[in-house]
């Protein structure tokens, strides 16, 4: 277990953490605004939009996110696209997100009571008034418990990152593995950090859950 | 009734009034002009492939090698096999930890609860090259295995025990007061029906299961990504890299597969409403 505090492994350690939350926060962000565009894609008047959005979370929630991390660092350089390899990931691990979210907003969008959108076309709001003012602040209260087990993922999937070459917890895995340390130690201390980040995730939501709370 | 059910029925939505004719027209208008801004999206990147040459026959010539479609079909046999074993015992470990997690015994429900929390929270990766360094990297066959059994495990662990705690009480308290067990009550008033309400979700959790085994791609278990990461990085004529193709290849075979195990969950989930609604009506 003591590894860790010898030669720099712990800066190792300590960079690889950063890099998970990094990468888990900014494809959270893209994750969670392309999924409130899908959503409101595919509750649109539009047919065409609709079908874009369905299109896309059939697409991106029945591939692995293996073969998306795949498709995007082996298959966007041949193109002249040259992120960074964080970037990729980003782009990888928000795409495949963002279609769960937008499946846990359509759903709570339809939990909302009919009567709530009558009201608010009857006051002569259009649709993205009726949306933005009325049905989404409802809807995101219903969303918030299984919004959260997305959110708890996504660090979890973040891991995969690591190996397409991005310098987080899993390739620090890696990098100690290759110095010969226990297998164990290694894993205990990694699962600590997962598991750290999934309970502050966890109780940041059940803070947003308690904030929100209204009786109706 | 949900939102999409009501618009297919052309009848009003939740979020907006049925149109009148100039709105019909701006929906209209909006449609072209999303379709045009779609089709300028996939124009645009079917040119930037065609321009990069990536539908080039040379490039797509791998595919026509007899042992090149064998690598793929035994990709694809890999990963059945892989998802067959650790969607079986996947199932057989959930109903073991779910009746754990729901026994009388302090001790062993503390135990299981532990576990069925522990693996949840693990990132199923670190899972499974754990295993492989420490146990399995002559197979890792069973590093992939053993690791997506411990994780969906788990979870169909707390699916089950959350289709247990969903059957009405009185389900339960009249097996009691008919004079069963504990286990009869559990195995023949209880599990039975929480399986029939939770099958949808078992199901897809094994939708995610068939996914995960494409983990199995960075412990060089030969899976089906594996094999197209073979075929990609072996250029067989001037051409290059056939990356974009394999991945062009691969990807539609595992949503076709994703897609048809969400088929049958939808299937199931269609009979045992037909099948409620024929015991509630001969009830009523």
């Amino acid at each position: 277990m003591g590894f860790l505090f010898e030669q720099d492994n712990f800066a190792l350690f300590r960079d690889g953490f950063l890099q998970t939350i990094e990468l888990s926060a900014l494809s959270a962000l893209l994750a969670l605004l392309l999924g409130t565009l899908l959503a409101a894609f595919r509750v649109s008047p539009v047919p065409v939009l609709r079908a874009f959005g369905t299109t896309w979370v059939t697409l991106f929630r029945n591939t692995p996110l293996t073969l998306l991390f795949f498709a995007v660092t082996f298959g966007l350089p041949p193109l002249g696209v040259h992120f960074s390899h964080l970037t990729f990931a980003v782009l990888a691990l928000g795409g495949y997100t963002a279609s769960f979210v937008c499946e846990v907003i359509r759903s709570g969008i339809n939990t909302v009571p009919l009567g709530q959108a009558e009201a608010a076309r009857s006051l002569g709001m259009n649709f993205f008034q009726t949306l933005s003012l009325v049905i989404l602040p409802q809807a995101t209260r219903t969303v918030l418990g299984p919004m959260s087990s997305v959110f708890i993922a996504l660090p979890r999937n973040s891991a995969i990152a690591g190996a397409f070459s991005v310098g987080e917890l899993y390739s620090a895995q890696q990098t100690f593995s290759e110095r010969g340390y226990s297998i164990f130690s290694i894993f205990f201390w990694v699962a600590c950090a997962y598991l750290l980040i999934s309970a502050t995730v966890a109780s940041l939501f059940r803070f947003l859950e308690s904030r929100l709370a209204v009786a109706r | 009734m949900s939102m999409l059910q009501r618009q297919r029925q052309g009848s009003a939505s939740v979020l907006y009034d049925i149109p009148g004719p100039r709105t019909r027209t701006r929906y209209r208008l909006f449609g072209v002009l999303a379709l045009l801004g779609i089709a300028g999206l996939l124009w645009y990147a079917v040119s930037a492939l065609a321009d990069n040459g990536q539908f080039d026959a040379d490039l797509w010539d791998p595919f026509q090698y007899n042992f090149v479609q064998q690598m793929i079909v035994d990709g694809l046999l890999s990963t059945l096999k892989a998802f067959g074993l650790a969607g079986a015992f996947s199932l057989a470990l959930g109903a073991l930890l779910a009746s754990g997690t729901l026994s009388d015994h302090g001790p062993v429900r503390w135990v299981c609860t532990a576990i069925v929390q522990f693996f949840r929270a693990m990132p199923l990766l670190i899972l499974i090259v754990a295993l492989y360094y420490a146990f399995f990297a002559k197979d890792p066959m069973w590093a992939l295995v053993l690791g997506l059994t411990l994780y969906n495990g788990s979870v169909q662990a707390e699916i089950i025990r959350s289709g247990v705690n969903a059957v009405p009480r009185g389900q339960g308290e009249a097996a009691y007061a008919l004079g069963m067990r504990k286990t009869q009550v559990m195995s023949t008033i209880l599990v039975p029906q929480a399986v029939r309400s939770m099958l949808p979700s078992m199901i897809g959790q094994l939708v995610v299961t068939l996914k995960d085994t494409s983990l199995g791609y960075i412990i060089t278990y030969n899976e089906l990504l594996f094999m197209g990461k073979k075929i990609a990085s072996q250029p067989m004529n001037a051409a290059g890299f056939p990356y974009i193709p394999v991945v062009l290849v691969i990807a539609p075979i595992y949503i076709a597969l994703c897609l048809l195990l969400t088929a049958l969950a939808r299937w199931i989930e269609a009979r045992g409403r037909r099948g409620a609604n024929r015991r509630t009506s001969a009830a009523a």
